[in-house]
């Protein structure tokens, strides 16, 4: 059942219905939904939750949609794997991988959406919008087909064709802005205002949001109804980095887990990291930068949560890390050799911060570590080309494959040992 | 002179109801006075006590950032058009 009472300013605390509204009238402050907690309290347990759909609606409870319909597309309670592979090289004895690269659009924004399209449904809407780096885009696409929506999205249009292909496929009105991220995001806050349509990142953002949480109930269940000790999160907005945190503080607001004291801490591409530079600046202003990165998926050069996210990382004693372009590929190509896992760029940009921040001692060894790997190689593979192993090209001769790999031992008995 | 400013949907109802409105101005600061004079109440909106721009709202003249520019001394001319957005969307 639903436990959403209202919408309430984060800021002044003023109370709103929970309609498509995402500011405060007053101070301009973000809105932010309203639980009967206490009413949970003894009702959403372990157990029911346990009892639940394998999907990110197994906690239908804790999000803030008022009827029991979700628009279900097998989204969430994604792997949580023991990296130890990994672990070994970098040096941390706990070391797990929360793979949401295997969603239904194959990013965690199928999350955001669900509850987003789920309550613009609730409410009357009958498209759904958003401004999108791309995943957003795609995961919007493919909700509004299944929910028999129309759908409208707006991308830069410099995007990765394959994040531009995972829209199309759809068919939504793809509308293609020369600009930034931020470009856009600026024109669909203004188009918000004059078309009736669920914008899932603006006017119905609250909502939207709020599908992160399930990140951290997922990672807390998984792991036997306990909090890790440390979690390495991608920050675009800062907004999933937030939510995550949020959702271990409810568990523990409902009993469901002990006291979370889990560090947070934040990755960004140096190219556009407005965030992790206030933090290492040591201030709690954001300075809005021009995205110059491969990480699209990461590049909001004005992160509308950056500010909560600051917040949490002081609260919660983590850390920030910036990494650039030559260490996302890295990582990338670190964290598939090591786990098997083909992650797109901003899965590099968490893996080189992982390694940054155990290097310089923020993540010690024996802290229980999670890393959120949130969307799937292929949808960046302009990233890694040519900076890969080439085939070896060869005629359907035993001899030819022979001398091919003559000479591939030869270069790997030549090459200088590496450590 | 004349410049176009852009409301938000969360302060139309201190403009009539308009979502473009007309004033005047030399620079963003003086813009928000005459915005002022004219839609009592508007400036504590935008600014805080110490006189900045408050932390959620944006504003950007002809599609630039005023933090890329000048910030409140960001100049003006005739012709400029000027939007208030709130800071708090996407991602």
């Amino acid at each position: 059942m639903s436990y959403m009472t209202a919408l309430h300013c984060r800021e002044c605390g003023r109370e709103y219905e929970p309609g498509p509204l995402h500011v405060c009238e007053f101070c301009f402050g973000p809105l932010e939904v309203t639980y009967d907690y206490d009413g949970m309290r003894g009702k959403v347990t372990r157990k029911r939750i346990e009892s639940g759909p394998p999907t990110m609606w197994r906690y239908i409870d804790l999000l803030p949609i008022a009827g029991d319909d979700p628009i279900e597309m097998g989204t969430g309670f994604t792997p949580l794997l023991r990296a130890e592979n990994l672990g070994r090289e970098l040096g941390l004895d706990e070391l797990y991988l929360k793979n949401d690269c295997v969603n239904p659009t194959w990013s965690f924004k199928d999350r955001v959406v669900g509850v987003a399209a789920t309550r613009a449904r609730e409410l009357g809407f009958t498209t759904l919008a958003c401004a999108s780096t791309g995943n957003l885009a795609n995961s919007v696409s493919a909700h509004a087909a299944k929910a028999g929506m129309d759908a409208i999205v707006f991308i830069p249009s410099d995007l990765e064709q394959s994040k531009i292909l995972g829209s199309a496929i759809y068919a939504p009105t793809l509308v293609a802005v020369n600009g930034s991220y931020d470009d856009v995001n600026r024109l669909c806050s203004e188009l918000a205002g004059r078309y009736p349509w669920a914008f899932v990142n603006i006017n119905v953002r609250p909502y939207y949001a709020e599908g992160s949480k399930t990140l951290g109930y997922e990672v807390a269940e998984q792991l036997g109804w306990q909090a890790p000790d440390h979690c390495v999160v991608p920050m675009a907005s800062g907004s999933l980095y937030t939510k995550i945190w949020k959702g271990l503080t409810e568990l523990h607001r409902l009993g469901l887990i002990d006291e979370p004291h889990t560090r947070m801490s934040g990755a960004q591409a140096e190219g556009c990291s407005p965030i992790a530079t206030a933090w290492m600046g040591g201030t709690m202003n954001i300075r809005p930068q021009r995205p110059n990165t491969i990480a699209k998926s990461l590049a909001i050069g004005n992160p509308a949560d950056g500010y909560y996210a600051l917040k949490t990382m002081q609260e919660t004693n983590g850390a920030a890390a910036a990494v650039s372009d030559d260490e996302v590929v890295e990582g990338m190509k670190l964290l598939a050799r090591t786990e098997g896992i083909f992650a797109e760029t901003a899965g590099g940009v968490t893996i080189a911060a992982l390694k940054r921040l155990v290097q310089s001692g923020v993540i010690r060894r024996g802290e229980r570590t999670v890393v959120f790997i949130t969307g799937a190689g292929l949808k960046t593979p302009d990233a890694v080309m040519g900076r890969l192993a080439a085939s070896l090209d060869i005629e359907a001769t035993v001899e030819s494959f022979e001398a091919a790999k003559r000479e591939v031992d030869a270069r790997v008995s030549a090459a200088p040992a590496t450590a | 002179m004349s410049v176009s400013v852009r409301i938000p949907t969360p302060l139309r109802k201190m403009t009539n109801e308009q979502d473009v409105v007309k004033s005047t101005g030399d620079s963003l600061a003086a813009l928000v006075e005459a915005l002022e004079g004219e839609y009592p109440g508007l400036k504590d909106r935008l600014m805080d006590e110490s006189g900045e721009l408050r932390r959620f709202v944006n504003v950007y003249v002809n599609g630039e950032d005023v933090r890329f520019l000048s910030g409140l001394a960001t100049p003006l001319k005739s012709g400029d058009e000027v939007s208030i957005v709130p800071a708090v969307a996407g991602g």
